[in-house]
């Protein structure tokens, strides 16, 4: 009875602390709108230099009826597909490579290490160099990215593998392929995949960077077309729209981490995560 | 011959050797025009242009501009991110309110959001700072929250038995505890930094290191533009060493 009681009392408590941290959250939200709204009437900027809300909320439905935008919006995509499937198959592949050869990791690793933590923006020349500016040099770029959070989560959970399978495996005779496909891919598909959710974000981030810098197509050029001839409200509008994709990618690849591992994330791991 | 083959046994240096046969290969396929000149530069004439780049370009100059924004950017982010942990840990509903929202923005591209501070505060080192400044608070945040949750309750209690203040108790007990996670938050955030400040640089032709690399190749003097970018790699191997030397130290076991 007692123990009954202590129960409903902790439940009850819980649903307090969550309606708590609700009530938070939306009064974060409303103190920002009302902030920005404030901000955009004091006449403390330049005319449109802070849009109000109604001109930000306009830009936004004008974009979303745009039949460009959507074109935009293929062309992103595209590149984030083609270069995260690109980049994580090898940063997967290149990551099995290392994790089961020992010596060959300990010799690759500073040089990867180091690679890794260099911003992957300083490529760009040499991608535009070899894939040109057009479409290939984003995919390419989404691969760079992508490679790296890959390659790293894949051979650290080749190491984390239990040893006790390998020697299962090896008692069965299996061959190196089905080693790959039965034995360490299960095993060590929860770091692979928080591997690739990282790599997502570090993909859409790359992709936006090179469109920005030298393109024709896609929403980083819309962001920065708006941005040069000074429409602030649209550029605001595609901002937001970016982050909203942004923003679902992470939770796509979130729920599909969750599925793979054991409890959900807040995002802890990220800080294993290469600078993109 | 068992010279060499201890030579090979030795992973850094097996390594070593690795990147140097490849880069021989490379020189080799340019001189022999396998691979086009115009597209990659020979690694002998990248080095060959390096005091051309010191000379024309003042590189280290310029390193030191990119240094300075960025360890600007990084002490605001420290000066910033560590009471905002420390709030985020004492007022447990803000942490659960604003945890989620902090991990999601690691991951979305702030980077998008310079043209937003290039409209407010113009092509200046202060959109370079506060673009650096972002992006390296919220590990810092993240990181001061998980060190100070992470404390023992054990050691705690052992505190308050011996009637320790709330001010002791944090500074002997607590902190100490979450120094290595706080460094650790320290370490991203600067490295996000550096990357974050560079990318400005590089898109905006403003700066130091990004600047260069972005104007050795809009004047397609190739050599240069890979002597630029093997310079920001030898930086950023060395924030990376030097930060991993100075966790080693901080967490010896």
């Amino acid at each position: 009875m007692a123990q009954a009681r202590v129960i409903r009392g902790s439940a009850l408590a819980g649903a307090a602390q969550d309606r708590a941290v609700w009530q938070v959250r939306l009064v974060t939200v409303i103190a920002c709108l009302v902030a920005w709204e404030a901000l955009a009437r004091s006449g403390l900027f330049y005319r449109d230099v802070v849009p109000s809300i109604l001109a930000v909320g306009d830009a936004l439905w004008r974009e979303l009826v745009d039949p460009r935008f959507y074109r935009d919006l293929w062309f992103t995509f595209a590149e984030v597909v083609v270069g995260f499937a690109a980049g994580s198959l090898i940063g997967v592949a290149a990551g099995i490579l290392l994790g089961t050869r020992s010596f060959l990791r300990r010799a690759c690793e500073p040089y990867l290490n180091g690679i890794g933590a260099t911003p992957k923006i300083v490529f760009l020349p040499i991608i535009f160099l070899v894939f040109g500016v057009g479409i290939e040099s984003k995919m390419a770029k989404g691969a760079l990215s992508a490679f790296f959070p890959a390659v790293f989560s894949t051979a650290l959970g080749m190491m984390l593998i239990n040893p006790v399978l390998l020697r299962v495996g090896r008692s069965f005779n299996l061959n190196g392929w089905q080693m790959v496909t039965k034995i360490y891919l299960p095993a060590m598909v929860g770091p692979v995949v928080v591997g690739l959710r990282l790599a997502m974000g570090v993909t859409v981030i790359g992709i936006l960077v090179a469109e920005i810098k030298f393109a024709n197509f896609g929403l980083g050029h819309r962001l920065m077309n708006d941005y040069s001839v000074f429409k602030i409200a649209p550029m605001y509008a595609v901002m937001l729209i970016l982050f909203a994709l942004a923003a679902f990618a992470n939770w796509g690849m979130t729920r599909l981490q969750a599925r793979f591992t054991y409890g959900g994330s807040t995002g802890g791991e990220a800080f294993h995560q290469t600078p993109r | 011959m068992r010279t060499i083959a201890r030579f090979f046994a030795s992973p850094a240096l097996a390594g070593l050797a690795g990147v140097a046969v490849l880069l021989g290969i490379l020189e080799a396929a340019i001189r022999w025009g396998w691979v086009n000149r115009q597209i990659v530069a020979r690694p002998s004439d990248a080095v060959a242009s390096l005091p051309l780049l010191i000379e024309e370009e003042d590189i280290f100059a310029n390193f030191l501009v990119t240094l300075g924004m960025t360890g600007a950017a990084a002490l605001i982010a420290i000066g910033v991110g560590v009471p905002l942990g420390y709030l985020l840990y004492r007022r447990r509903v803000l942490g659960e309110a604003y945890e989620g929202w902090l991990a999601a923005a690691f991951a979305a591209p702030l980077v998008l959001l310079y043209p937003l501070f290039l409209v407010i505060f113009g092509r200046t080192y202060f959109t370079l700072i506060i673009m650096g400044f972002i992006p390296g608070s919220i590990p810092i945040i993240l990181q001061t929250r998980a060190g100070l949750s992470s404390v023992p309750r054990t050691l705690v209690n052992v505190g308050r038995s011996f009637h320790v203040t709330s001010r002791a108790l944090f500074w002997k007990i607590m902190f100490p505890h979450a120094v290595p996670y706080i460094f650790n938050g320290v370490r991203l955030g600067v490295m996000y930094s550096l990357v974050n400040v560079v990318a400005i640089e590089y898109l905006t032709d403003f700066g130091g290191l990004g600047r260069i690399v972005s104007n050795t190749y809009f004047r397609y003097e190739i050599p240069s533009t890979y002597a630029a970018i093997l310079f920001v790699i030898g930086v950023s191997v060395l924030f990376f060493w030097g930060f991993n030397r100075i966790e080693r130290w901080l967490r010896p076991v």
